[in-house]
């Protein structure tokens, strides 16, 4: 193969073509792109109902510990409300989608209590394990279960590294039309998808501010101007069991 | 060489229409517990959000593992060669057939969503062990008809060891599978190791022979076929070799387990403190299901092997149920680690050992499952011609005198 020099192969024709077409080119896309930028910096609610799922968002939760009381069951009634999860009186069956959990250090004696629910993984071992693909993880990081081709099979429920799923051991009635469930099916926490869809955010969230506690923060975690992307920056948070790998979504500070 | 002539079993046997009658009623039991719990929620069973895998699984896992290893015999008769095991090889097919339909019937009718098989059977998320186990069931099933078939098709004797060959290697395939249900299972402190898999080969050669023992003993004396002292002697020392082998790979699961410290607090939990678990651990499977039938095993008395054998293959068959259980329920009985050195208190049972008590409709399900398995058997060896005319010892082997049997055929290992 034979070099070429510069003066050989320069075209002055051909150049001018090609700047002209990289200015039409940028012309054109410019509003596109810099429309995009504008709509993925803000929030989701931007969203219209018929637009799909963008990976562009990832949702997130941030839970303040300190603000955490010993006690408070706020989030858990708001859930158990939202989602229509009234139980039998059987806490060994009864689904439960978010818990309040206590924490004691046996060396100091230091105590915390925090919530606990669906930590909605980036890489999840629910849907890893789930032989239909029932058990899904949406593009914005919500992971869910398709009532539809969930067989009951539970192996999601022992590949949880959260204990976050239950099995729905019994006839569910009185069921909200925006969070269904079916006996035989297994379910957990949906960050409240549908409220999400709408820009709202979640039922437990929702009523932690109300409650006067204010710990936990939702948001976009891919928006860096989002409340919860700047306080993941500014201060120390913690996963749950970050030696697994699996980034959840959820997050804890002063844990 | 000689050929082997094989037969049915003929006449009308009332032994064999009222085993069936009774095995028939095992299934129908088994059918109305599993439409009772499907009908009612799985809270009518000992099941529950912590121990979510009961009864059910523990019975169908023993029969999925124990139809790998009832094919053992038909192996070591078309790809090893060994003469003693060739006219044993269709039974060891039936066998292992009947025991993956009987456990894979249990399993499906467990589901909480049973009603949505063909779901199941159409939609795959390749990610899943569970999805590979559905292609390596139904496999498995197809790969020994084809082996039973060109056993029993003289013409297409030729092909049997290349199909015992198949076989055999997706049976392993199989057996690693059904293991690595458990071994994938990054976030349990009992499980996410990769010696369940060895292990699960290991019991299913060691479970499968038990089962074929008594299999092959209660067919020869429901059909007065008459069954060789020397045959029961290799039978029976083969099983207390893979009895050996279970132990073996249960030693290395316990000890690299104790060695983390991280893993400290379930070996206490299985070894030491678990109560019933700790119980079935040590007297079920390691004394009862492994001790001592290899000790009755390698002590048999000349010319009376079969009793011997016989309890031993019974031992090691209720020592597996233990195994399967303490692995099973044990693994999630102890509760999930969520925050390494801290003690934790919640509504959902956090950082609680569960109990567990198996229910009346789990137990019943399960034996269905043995049932429909022992109905299989039957149904074929009435039909088909799985059966040998004899397998008296001089019939198996020519060679073969009456002296006591010894080290004149080492089992392979």
């Amino acid at each position: 193969m034979t070099g070429r020099t510069p003066q050989q192969g320069f075209d002055p024709q051909r150049r001018r073509f090609l700047s002209a077409a990289a200015a039409a080119a940028g012309v054109t896309l410019a509003p596109g792109v810099t429309l995009y930028g504008v709509t993925a910096a803000g929030s989701a609610a931007a969203r219209a109902p018929e637009d799909p799922v963008t990976s562009s968002v990832r949702w997130g939760l941030l839970v303040d510990v300190n603000k955490c009381r010993d006690g408070c069951n706020a989030c858990v009634t708001a859930c158990v409300e939202e989602n229509g999860l009234r139980g039998n009186g059987r806490p060994e069956t009864d689904a439960q989608w978010i818990r309040k959990v206590e924490l004691r250090d046996p060396s100091t004696g230091a105590k915390r209590s925090l919530p606990l629910m669906c930590q909605h993984c980036a890489s999840p071992p629910c849907v890893d394990v789930c032989p239909t693909g029932a058990s899904f993880k949406r593009a914005d990081g919500i992971v869910l279960v398709d009532k539809h081709i969930c067989i009951g099979c539970r192996y999601c429920m022992l590949a949880c590294p959260y204990k976050a799923r239950s099995f729905i051991h019994e006839v569910v009635e009185d069921q909200k039309p925006y969070a269904p469930r079916g006996k035989g099916t297994v379910e957990s926490c949906t960050f409240c998808v549908h409220r999400v869809d709408e820009g709202r955010t979640p039922a437990c969230v929702e009523a932690c501010a109300e409650a006067g506690g204010d710990a936990m923060t939702f948001g976009d975690l891919n928006d860096p101007n989002s409340r919860i992307s700047k306080q993941v920056a500014a201060y120390v948070t913690d996963q749950i069991r970050p030696d697994l790998g699996l980034d959840p979504g959820v997050r804890y500070r002063n844990l | 060489m000689r050929r082997t002539t094989y037969r049915e079993i003929t006449g009308q046997y009332i032994g064999f229409y009222g085993l069936m009658a009774g095995l028939g009623v095992l299934i129908l039991l088994s059918l109305a517990a599993a439409w009772h719990m499907e009908h009612q929620g799985h809270h009518v069973t000992g099941m529950t959000n912590q121990i979510v895998w009961g009864m059910p699984h523990v019975l169908a896992i023993f029969l999925i593992v124990a139809a790998s290893g009832a094919l053992n015999v038909a192996s070591i008769g078309t790809v090893f060669g060994r003469t003693w095991y060739k006219p044993l090889g269709r039974l060891s097919g039936l066998l292992a057939l009947a025991l993956l339909v009987g456990g894979l019937a249990v399993l499906v009718l467990d589901l909480g969503r049973a009603d949505r098989i063909l779901v199941a059977m159409t939609t795959y998320n390749f990610k899943s062990i569970f999805a590979w186990n559905i292609y390596l069931y139904t496999g498995f099933m197809a790969v020994v008809v084809v082996y039973l078939w060109v056993q029993m098709e003289r013409r297409m004797n030729r092909f049997a060891p290349a199909a015992g060959l198949v076989a055999m290697i997706w049976r392993l395939v199989l057996t690693t599978g059904t293991g690595s249900i458990f071994g994938f299972l990054v976030a349990r402190q009992a499980y996410d190791a990769a010696v369940m898999a060895p292990l699960f080969i290991a019991m299913s050669l060691s479970l499968g022979l038990a089962c074929f023992n008594l299999t092959l003993a209660a067919t020869c004396r429901g059909t007065d076929l008459e069954l060789g002292d020397g045959l029961v002697s290799r039978l029976g020392r083969l099983l207390g070799v893979l009895a050996a082998v279970v132990l073996y790979f249960t030693a290395v699961q316990h000890l690299a387990n104790l060695y983390a410290a991280e893993h400290a607090g379930i070996e206490r939990f299985i070894l030491l403190e678990g109560g019933v678990f700790t119980a079935l651990f040590w007297l079920g499977q390691v004394v009862l299901g492994g001790l001592v039938p290899i000790a009755l095993v390698f002590t048999l008395p000349a010319g009376r092997a079969l009793g011997r054998v016989l309890l031993a293959s019974i031992l090691v068959f209720l020592g597996g149920i233990a195994q399967i259980y303490v692995i099973v329920i044990g693994g999630q009985a102890y509760p999930l680690v969520l925050f390494p050195g801290k003690e934790v208190q919640s509504s959902f049972f956090d950082g609680v050992v569960m109990s567990y008590a198996p229910s009346w409709p789990e137990i019943t399900l399960g034996v269905g499952g043995f049932a429909m398995a022992a109905v299989i058997v039957m149904v074929g060896l009435r039909a088909l011609r799985f059966l040998p005319e004899s397998l008296a010892d001089a019939a198996l082997d020519p060679h073969h005198s009456a002296a006591p049997t010894g080290a004149e055929e080492k089992a392979p290992a």
